[in-house]
């Protein structure tokens, strides 16, 4: 935090604004302290922790079913996968084979919540900029991915339905007509979505050549999903490394090249109907058996360490875990994707103007809790 | 030339700012595409999905009868210590000591509605409400005794 001698006595006509850590278009409790020259943007410094919750000390004392439920705190627009990357990396310690079944349920949800996650963004990101109505359209669909996931799941947002060897109930007898009737709709819609926001001049001018990021920064500053996609690295977990029924699917990883915030911006509306795309192959051809496999009551990983990582809406989440054989883990750390593409922010920002950091932020599609954790 | 591709650029414009607004009164003129729930108003026909967890509960049936043995399972696969299993000894009909359930204590203001201790639950004894309405004056009344007075466990539930 600058003080206010510090901003009036600062040398060069700098001016030193904060940004935050109270901010509508910051999304949560980040604070950003930005150096401006005039309207140019000279530095933008990120200021993290307040909305950590030390989840991954908190892991260290629950049990290897325990601590799956907390997951679902960190990134919560995509809790579904982050939960996902948990059992993963418990079966990977205890070498369980999940049933087929339960493998299928996992990916469809999977896509579910990535369609969802970015239906927020997107009505979020048009309200950083001053639309107001996306916001409700994308709402509109999005609820019903909720309605789903409520029926089967048991709740809205923080699921809690995958476990160490499967997830933890069947599916619902009306997924299948839901999710199917759910596609059927989605697809008009997301012409609407074009129609009312990609296809705007303002939005346009807005986004075009703005906040660029080369594929050598993505690189080195360690961006993963769609902001690293966007400047062309090619980095989706589930073409490159496929865990579960990923393997299986036919899909496109979405590239782009410019690099700039519109990239960003079109790779995840390709990317929506991408996972309609894997949705429709996956959904009637659910194999019967069981949902969950038998593991023993009280799970013990061998000594050792164990890193999983899986794609989730906003980038590349790496699960590690430290096992001394005990019941509990002796150290667990998430690479969170957020921190990373956040880091990339002041790269992008520098030499634009103050009124497109926001533009820019807002494709970047930023969750606060899963970047302090 | 610049001239003529400034003015298609101003009818370019003007055409996809005319796109959006026309999906916006194509929904303004049709009021039943709003899926906006009136919550309150629509208490009464309000139905939770069955599976919505709301709440721990103990179910009762008509002999005022419950299935908890008082196992504890749930207690240890609560990652909150929102459930405390209080229990104590009975003598059986051939005079043995057998353990039942005293009080089921269920902290709901510490619970985060994870489902675990329903997926422990080896009888069955507990399930998930519905009912999501927490809203109290007094937080101590969020501190609950699921096993009514007088209650037993029921025949046969081991």
């Amino acid at each position: 935090m600058y003080t206010e001698t510090q901003i009036v006595n600062n040398s060069d006509d700098e001016l030193v604004v904060n940004v935050g850590p109270q901010h509508p278009a910051t999304h949560g409790v980040l604070h950003l302290v930005i150096t401006l020259q005039g309207e140019t943007i000279k530095k933008v410094e990120p200021h993290l922790g307040y909305i950590h919750r030390s989840i991954e000390k908190m892991c260290e004392s629950l049990t290897y079913r325990q601590f799956i439920y907390a997951t679902s705190r960190m990134d919560y627009l995509s809790a579904h996968i982050n939960n996902h990357a948990c059992a993963l990396t418990v079966e990977k310690g205890l070498q369980i084979e999940v049933p087929q079944r339960a493998q299928y349920i996992r990916v469809i949800m999977d896509e579910l919540t990535r369609i969802a996650s970015h239906e927020l963004w997107w009505g979020a990101m048009a309200m950083d900029l001053g639309a107001f109505t996306p916001f409700f359209y994308a709402f509109r669909e999005r609820e019903m991915i909720t309605e789903i996931m409520e029926e089967t799941c048991g709740a809205r947002l923080t699921m809690n339905y995958m476990v160490p060897g499967g997830v933890m109930t069947d599916l619902h007898p009306d997924f299948q007509k839901k999710v199917k009737a759910f596609i059927q709709l989605f697809r008009s819609k997301i012409d609407e979505y074009d129609e009312l926001v990609t296809g705007n001049i303002i939005f346009q001018n807005r986004m075009k050549g703005v906040g660029y990021l080369s594929k050598e920064d993505a690189i080195s500053y360690g961006c993963t999903g769609a902001v690293a996609r966007a400047s062309g690295v090619s980095c989706d977990i589930r073409k490159l490394y496929p865990y579960d029924v990923y393997d299986k699917v036919a899909f496109d990883e979405i590239l782009e090249t410019e690099g700039d915030s519109f990239a960003r911006y079109m790779i995840r509306m390709r990317e929506m109907k991408e996972s309609i795309k894997m949705i429709e192959q996956l959904i009637d051809n659910i194999p019967e058996g069981d949902y969950q496999a038998k593991t023993k009551a009280v799970l013990k990983l061998p000594k050792g360490d164990f890193y999983t990582r899986v794609e989730t809406a906003r980038g590349e989440l790496g699960v590690y875990i430290v096992s001394e054989g005990a019941t509990t883990p002796y150290r667990i750390k998430f690479r969170s994707p957020g921190f990373s593409n956040l880091s990339a922010l002041d790269q992008m920002a520098r030499g634009g103007k103050l009124g497109d950091l926001m533009a820019t932020m807002g494709t970047l599609d930023l969750v606060i809790p899963d970047i302090d954790r | 030339m610049f001239i003529k591709e400034y003015i298609s650029e101003i009818a370019k414009a003007t055409k996809s700012l005319w796109t959006g607004m026309k999906l916006t009164g194509h929904y303004f003129v049709r009021p039943k595409t709003v899926i906006t729930q009136q919550y309150p108003d629509n208490r009464d026909t309000l139905k939770m999905a069955d599976r919505f967890r709301g709440e721990v509960t103990m179910p009762h049936d008509e002999n005022n009868q419950h299935a908890c043995t008082g196992c504890t399972a749930c207690e240890l696969a609560c990652p909150n210590a929102t459930i405390k299993v209080i229990t104590k000894f009975e003598l059986t009909p051939e005079n043995k000591k057998k353990k039942a359930l005293d009080t089921f204590v269920y902290h709901l203001d510490m619970c985060t509605l994870c489902g675990l201790c329903v997926d422990a639950c080896p009888s069955g004894a507990i399930q998930m409400g519905q009912n999501f309405e927490h809203s109290v004056y007094d937080r101590s009344t969020l501190t609950k005794k699921l096993n009514k007075p007088g209650s037993k466990i029921r025949e046969g539930v081991e």
